[in-house]
């Protein structure tokens, strides 16, 4: 179960992401996107979810994520992600509850190049009973 | 052509396992419940699934293509309602579809549909796109 204390709580990523023209080339190949100049709207993603798993699951915060399916998924894109973008990142623990025994946790990822936000995301993650 | 209510037209993604690996591997999601039949059936599921944020990501590029370019997408949210089921050996349908709801300064809203095997797959797809498209 996830510490009801971590709700509101903001975690400051740990490093920054450089951001490397393979990475953007091999996710655009796996949908077909021939412009590979700047990263596909979802490919965010794969910089959120790894931050995710390593702030919930520490043991002060204690999610399952053995158990976790994604519920769902909103991106507000202020510009497109480019290589050689060093990202650095914040997540917020902004809502948490308890359905039929399955517990629903909505978490924000923010994404900034300097001082500039570029992507915040939302995902809303479920722990199944 | 932008006008409220017009549908744009669909396109037909194929999904098999060789996709599913291809975005483990891009994505850093290697969950082996997108990659191995006998850990998908272990937990409760009746094969091996895509990864939601696939089919999302193959919906984003429908969205993609019909703004201009990925750099015209500034908003895309979608719920994941039903796994899309990839079956070995075999490829299987992502059908997406898409209607303009709301055109304003910020740009044009859609509203996106997603099937496999005739199986509504995402809920509540919404796009906003930069207009000049």
């Amino acid at each position: 179960m996830l510490n009801p204390d971590s709700v509101g709580r903001t975690f400051a990523g740990v490093d920054v992401i450089t951001i490397t023209q393979e990475e953007i080339s091999s996710f655009a190949a796996v949908i077909g996107e021939k412009n590979t100049s700047i990263a596909p709207p979802t490919f965010s993603i794969k910089i959120s979810l790894r931050e995710f798993e390593s702030i919930l699951t520490k043991p002060e915060i204690g999610l399952d994520w053995t158990r976790l399916v994604h519920g769902d998924q909103k991106f507000e894109i202020y510009r497109p992600i480019v290589a050689g973008d060093s990202l650095t990142t914040s997540a917020t623990i902004e809502n948490y509850k308890v359905a039929a025994g399955n517990e629903i946790i909505t978490v924000r990822s923010d994404l900034f190049n300097k001082d500039e936000k570029i992507v915040s995301s939302w995902s809303t993650l479920v722990v199944r009973a | 052509m932008n006008d409220i209510g017009t549908v744009i037209p669909l396109h037909e993604f194929e999904i098999n396992r060789a996709l599913l690996k291809q975005y483990a591997d891009a994505s850093g999601d290697q969950n082996p419940i997108h990659q191995d039949e006998t850990f998908a059936k272990s937990v409760g599921l009746p094969d091996v699934i895509a990864h939601g944020m696939l089919t999302m990501a193959l919906a984003g590029k429908y969205v993609s293509d019909w703004a201009g370019g990925p750099q015209n997408v500034k908003e895309f949210s979608a719920r994941f309602i039903k796994p899309v089921i990839v079956p070995a050996g075999k490829s299987v349908d992502l059908t997406v579809s898409a209607t303009v709801v709301e055109v304003s300064a910020a740009g044009v809203r859609l509203e996106v549909s997603a099937t496999s095997q005739g199986v509504k797959v995402l809920g509540m797809a919404k796009a906003l796109v930069a207009q000049g498209n």
